[in-house]
């Protein structure tokens, strides 16, 4: 039995487990995929107080790296339900290993929102992508659009800018969460068009990706652009349907709660990110 | 087993010619999931049985990358009697690697 188990070893889960194991706690961390989480997507990080300029990869890598050298230990294995059984909880994975604390930390996180068009999934990889850093070489001269509003969208575009020969941000409204600072880089480049007021609503092309149709939301009006790639930044989805049991959720699936990082259940506790 | 380095030179005999189905990885050493992922893939490689797992560097085969389509990395790709089964995008978890090569 561990003292916490941390579902979720992105930044807020290590972070979690740094300031647990600190206070003499026993901690066994629980990840699905990377150690991390989404930060890793992340080529340059400049608005991390004290660090100017690190790479999502190596701000990922040195947050396990201190969580480890404090006896951190980490499976990588999928929460699927956890069940409160009062002084402890059980949380039981996609293996069916079960794993007990005397105290559960939600850190799930959140994962890319699908566009939910047609198509769309069996097009990841065959142009539709959602990691600008990882894939941007691969359209290197060519033709792409990058779907969103938010900082990521922004940051994908600038990024993107640099090696391809034309990015269109496509973007539902005429006005940006973004960053201006990043904003106002873009609107200087050449290469950079911008399609407002437009849903991305229909890909083309076989096998690979070819083009996507556009619909202006205002008008009504459909525009064919030819690209190779579409970067889909337009937002996260929380993933914690699973534990509705033990910590109330509101319509869009986030951990209903104030800034206490309390849930329902006593025990159970939640980190920031994936509450409302 | 250790990991197999493919190359354009020794891709059809190491990957194509295989006896045994064969889990491709192809990365780049800026990605920053494909470093997260390739432990998971090493950690795969050592326990290998009936399988062998290979990785591409895609900035060093760019070639490779282009014949089979990479479009997005990390990529795994199993290739089972010199054509390709299964493939699969983005980091996934060990034991869904796992299944990718058991399925192919």
């Amino acid at each position: 039995m561990k003292d916490i188990l941390i579902i979720g070893a992105g930044p807020a889960g290590l972070t979690a487990a740094i300031y647990a194991l600190r206070s003499g706690k026993s901690v066994l961390l629980l990840e699905a995929k990377q150690y991390g989480g989404q930060i890793v997507n992340t080529p340059d990080i400049e608005n991390y107080p004290g660090l100017a300029h690190v790479s999502g990869y190596e701000f990922a890598e040195n947050l396990y790296q201190q969580a480890k050298s404090f006896g951190a230990e980490l499976v990588f294995e999928t929460a699927a339900a956890i069940e409160d059984r009062g002084d402890h909880k059980v949380v039981r994975t996609t293996l069916d290993h079960t794993y007990e604390g005397r105290a559960v930390i939600l850190a799930t996180g959140a994962k890319n929102r699908p566009m939910g068009l047609e198509r769309e999934e069996e097009l990841i990889g065959r142009g539709i992508s959602y990691c600008a850093t990882c894939d941007g070489m691969f359209f290197r001269k060519k033709d792409v659009a990058v779907f969103g509003g938010g900082n990521t969208a922004l940051e994908d575009a600038l990024f993107l800018s640099n090696y391809c020969n034309k990015v269109y941000l496509i973007h539902r409204r005429d006005q940006f969460r973004g960053s201006d600072a990043d904003l106002k880089k873009l609107t200087g480049r050449e290469n950079v068009e911008f399609v407002l007021n437009c849903n991305v609503t229909k890909l083309l092309g076989e096998p690979r990706l070819s083009a996507i149709e556009v619909t202006d939301k205002l008008t009504g009006e459909i525009r064919t652009i030819e690209v190779a790639g579409l970067f889909v930044a337009i937002g996260q989805i929380p993933d914690n349907a699973a534990f509705s049991n033990v910590a109330a959720l509101d319509e869009k699936g986030y951990i209903a709660s104030g800034e206490d990082c309390l849930t329902k259940t006593p025990g159970i506790f939640y980190a920031v990110v994936c509450r409302t | 087993m250790s990991v197999i380095t493919a190359t354009a030179e020794n891709f059809e005999q190491e990957v194509l010619r295989s006896d045994v189905p064969v889990l491709v990885d192809f990365w780049a050493s800026w990605c920053g999931p494909c470093r997260m992922l390739s432990p998971v893939v090493e950690e795969i490689a050592a326990q290998a049985d009936g399988f062998k797992v290979a990785k591409v560097n895609v900035d060093e085969e760019s070639d490779l990358a282009e014949q089979y389509g990479i479009l997005s990395i990390p990529c795994l790709i199993v290739f089972k009697d010199g054509k390709e089964a299964r493939r699969s995008v983005g980091v996934i978890p060990a034991d869904a690697v796992l299944s990718l090569v058991k399925n192919a």
